[in-house]
């Protein structure tokens, strides 16, 4: 009896040893990032976590296919390095000699990878499978693109100011036309007329604008006494 | 009698504001940083401050004596001096002309950057997925991020000059926005113009200051400013940083464009514009050196963070192949562990080599960039990298475009003083009118630079359209205010007006000095113009994921030639119409 327990064990460690090798046939090669991810939160990978592990990859096998009865011993871990990184095999149940198609478990790991990930609080970067591309999320896009929002504030803002200073020069003018005798008028701050007295600008008077005569003024003496 | 007197700036303030505004400009951002990193560092400083005073500030207070004096813009002014010399202000016009038709199309990038800003994450801090989203689209894989980000969702840039491709109509929007803006500037002359200028002066300092205060805190920072200022003293004999510290003044200025002139026209005529000439040719330059700080801040911050990036990758890509415990490899360890693999595991090591990059800090800071590559990827780059980049992104681009607005006044006022002050055109249109042409006319033409090949059009107007041209007038003015004028009759206008003649130092730079360095700075152009023979630029390749050079097509060569033609042929031609109308009507020249 024990004779045969011996055997069996021996020809089942083969087998596992067979089919859980790294670049073995449906086998993926998984690599952790514990410490990258969660700092000092990090755990620390045992024999626990690789349970934990077989029984999710069980889990989704299951969930992927109805017919499906692959159980945690159909799992087979090997090769777990410090880094932290393994290779996984799964094994058909009833014989646990031969392994499931590839395909079958990437198509698995696939549909259910954020389940993965948050049984062991990685994400898709920190818990990567080689081999099995993860489909990116697309960043969200709203309806209207943001910028075309921002454009389309600035943008009537601008054409408010354009149209109001036109608006008001328009007017100014008006006004400036029914107030003009014989063309002696008041425009805005910018455009004043300097009224002449004998040759010399009024306002040289107070102000220091218009021109300045050298003949009249000499240094100090701008204004001729009267 | 009675006159029309010219409409003044409110204060001598707004005077200051509007030739600040309008000299200090992108290039001070971009260019003078690049010219401090390629040409010595701190030792750049020598050259840049004795270019300053031999011919930046002489020039400067050259333009505006004249603008002040003769209260009319370029044209005006010039046919004043002498009318032979209308065509120096023709031509001013024209240069101007071309500067502000490709000018504000930096402005529509900065507000499609700006627009671009609101979002989380920052568009161009992450590659867009390809089409069955497995993973990054294969360009902005090649290069990175920042760079797709300008070069395909910004310009679409095409792969060469030839293929011209169709406007972009997100691109032709934010360059009409940017002439709206323009136009609500410009529309009530100095009156809208100088409220204007308050803001667009003084905000990119504030923003500077708060990019400083960020910059200096950054990680990694003082790498850049230790790079930046140690003098390499040594390209003190390099003659090329002689040439670029002489360019660099002179363009910076603005000098030529007629805008000063333009500027100063609006001044009563009793303003110091002696001391306004230091002031703001000072200002350009510490600005230019500030800016060099902020700059190289960031370059910093954004050396040392991809040196960091690239060492991660390193470590990362040992680790995988090794199946090293995380944390085994670090920084530090790095070299010594790299050792130690070679030695225990050789075959996989040596296949695995020739990705392992070596990482060098000084190679990520050599990489020196000047131009919209400076403005749009490398600063965008390091605002990604930053905490609340929408913030700091939304800083930057308000002061480019502040910069850049600020520098469109002023050409515009170069080509609308002119045109205003000639009264068969003010007669019959008001300013309003004429200032929506102009832009209207420059939006439309504007719009070859939002094609797919516009990108490399705007290369050309960037490099060509102001450069020799510009030289050339600006010669032609100071030797016509010194030699043609008199400096003597120059030095009486200058006493009426300022109360006190100009001193030696003045005379000697405007009737020596400057002159020559102009004519050595044109010699040079020419020569290095002939030499290279064929002209070349630098194509986006998107197969590569990087510039390539490629030579101009024949016609791109033809309008080159017709741009530095366009304007510098106005001189010659206006001194031959000139005399040909004398000789035609028979009178006397008269000269003020």
């Amino acid at each position: 009896m024990l004779r045969v327990l011996l055997l069996t064990l021996f020809v089942v460690t083969i087998a596992h040893a067979e089919l859980c090798k790294p670049d073995a046939q449906n086998a993926f090669k998984v690599r952790l990032s514990i410490k990258t991810a969660l700092g000092d939160n990090a755990y620390v990978w045992d024999a626990n976590e690789e349970y934990l592990f077989r029984a999710v990859v069980a889990f989704t096998m299951r969930k992927y296919s109805s017919k499906s009865t692959t159980r945690i011993s159909n799992v087979l871990l090997c090769n777990v390095t410090d880094r932290v990184s393994f290779w996984f095999v799964v094994t058909d149940s009833s014989e646990n000699v031969t392994t499931v198609p590839g395909s079958e478990v990437e198509a698995a790991i696939r549909m259910n990878r954020n389940r993965i990930n948050s049984a062991f609080l990685l994400s898709d970067k920190t818990l990567q499978f080689l081999e099995i591309t993860s489909t990116l999320s697309p960043p969200v896009e709203p309806s209207t693109p943001v910028w075309l929002i921002v454009f389309g504030v600035v943008l009537c803002l601008i054409v408010a100011g354009i149209v109001f200073l036109i608006v008001a020069g328009i007017q100014q003018r008006k006004k400036k036309n029914k107030e003009s005798t014989e063309g002696e008028n008041l425009e805005d701050k910018g455009e004043v007329t300097v009224t002449v007295e004998n040759g010399i600008p009024c306002e040289t008077l107070d102000l220091k604008a218009g021109h300045i005569n050298g003949v009249f003024a000499a240094d100090d003496e701008r204004f001729t006494s009267l | 009698a009675m006159e029309k007197s010219r409409p003044l700036w409110d204060n001598p303030l707004q005077f200051i504001f509007a030739c600040i505004s309008y000299a200090v400009g992108l290039g001070n951002v971009w260019r003078f940083p690049y010219l401090c990193q390629m040409y010595g560092g701190g030792g750049f400083l020598i050259p840049y401050f004795i270019m300053l005073f031999a011919e930046g500030m002489p020039l400067l207070y050259l333009e505006l004596a004249v603008g002040q004096r003769m209260r009319q813009g370029s044209i005006g002014a010039w046919k004043i001096i002498s009318p032979y010399l209308c065509g120096v202000g023709v031509a001013s016009v024209v240069v101007s002309f071309f500067l502000s038709m490709y000018y504000n199309v930096i402005n529509a990038w900065a507000f499609w950057y700006l627009f671009h800003s609101f979002q989380d994450p920052l568009p161009w801090a992450t590659c867009p997925l390809n089409s069955n989203r497995t993973g990054y689209e294969e360009e902005c894989e090649k290069t990175s991020s920042t760079q797709y980000f300008w070069y395909r969702q910004t310009l679409n840039i095409s792969p060469s000059l030839e293929a011209s491709g169709s406007v972009q109509w997100e691109q032709a929007l934010c360059l009409t926005l940017a002439w709206l803006v323009v136009y609500l500037c410009i529309l009530r002359g100095t009156e809208s113009t100088g409220k204007v200028v308050y803001v667009t002066a003084s905000l990119p300092y504030c923003v500077l200051i708060i990019y400083l205060i960020r910059g200096l805190t950054l990680h990694g920072a003082v790498n850049g400013l230790i790079y930046m200022f140690t003098p390499k003293l040594e390209q003190l004999s390099n003659p090329k940083a002689w040439i670029s510290a002489a360019t660099q003044i002179f363009f910076s200025l603005g000098l030529g464009f007629g805008s000063l002139i333009a500027f100063a026209s609006y001044n009563e005529p009793s303003n110091n514009c002696e001391r306004h000439a230091i002031i703001v040719s000072l200002i350009n330059s510490t600005t230019s050196i500030f800016a060099s700080i902020v700059t190289f801040s960031i370059y910093g911050f954004k050396a040392t963070f991809n040196y960091e990036s690239c060492i991660d990758k390193v470590i990362l890509l040992l680790m995988n192949a090794f199946d090293l415990e995380e944390g085994s490899l670090t920084a530090d360890n790095l070299d010594e562990m790299k050792g130690y693999l070679m030695a225990t595991h050789p075959q996989e090591y040596a296949q695995l080599s020739p990705q392992l990059k070596n990482c060098s800090l000084e190679a990520e800071l050599d990489t020196a960039v000047q131009g919209t590559g400076l403005a749009f990827i490398v600063y965008s780059e390091a605002i990604k990298n930053m905490e609340v980049p929408q913030l700091y992104s939304v800083l930057y681009f308000v002061m480019l475009l502040m910069l850049g607005i600020g520098s469109m006044l002023g050409n515009t006022a170069a080509i609308l003083t002119p045109l205003t002050d000639s009264r068969v055109i003010a007669a019959h249109f008001p300013k309003e009118v004429i200032s929506g042409v102009v832009c209207f006319i420059n939006c439309v033409i504007g719009l070859i630079f939002t094609m797919e090949a516009g990108n490399y059009w705007f290369d050309i107007f960037n490099d060509y359209a102001a450069t020799l041209s510009l030289l050339l007038i600006v010669l032609v003015e100071t030797i016509a205010v010194c030699y043609i004028y008199g400096i003597r009759r120059f030095e009486k206008d200058l006493h009426t007006m300022i109360g006190r003649k100009p001193n030696w130092y003045w005379k000697v730079m405007w009737a020596f000095a400057s002159p020559l360095l102009i004519v050595s700075l044109f010699i040079f152009y020419l020569t290095d113009y002939i030499l290279t023979g064929t002209l070349q630029y630098q194509a986006w390749d998107a197969t590569q994921g990087q510039l390539v050079t490629k030579d101009y097509p024949g016609y791109a060569l033809a309008a080159i030639g017709l741009l530095v033609a366009a304007s510098t042929m106005c001189i010659p031609l206006g001194a031959l119409l000139t005399f040909i109308r004398k000789r035609l009507k028979r009178e006397n020249v008269s000269t003020v």
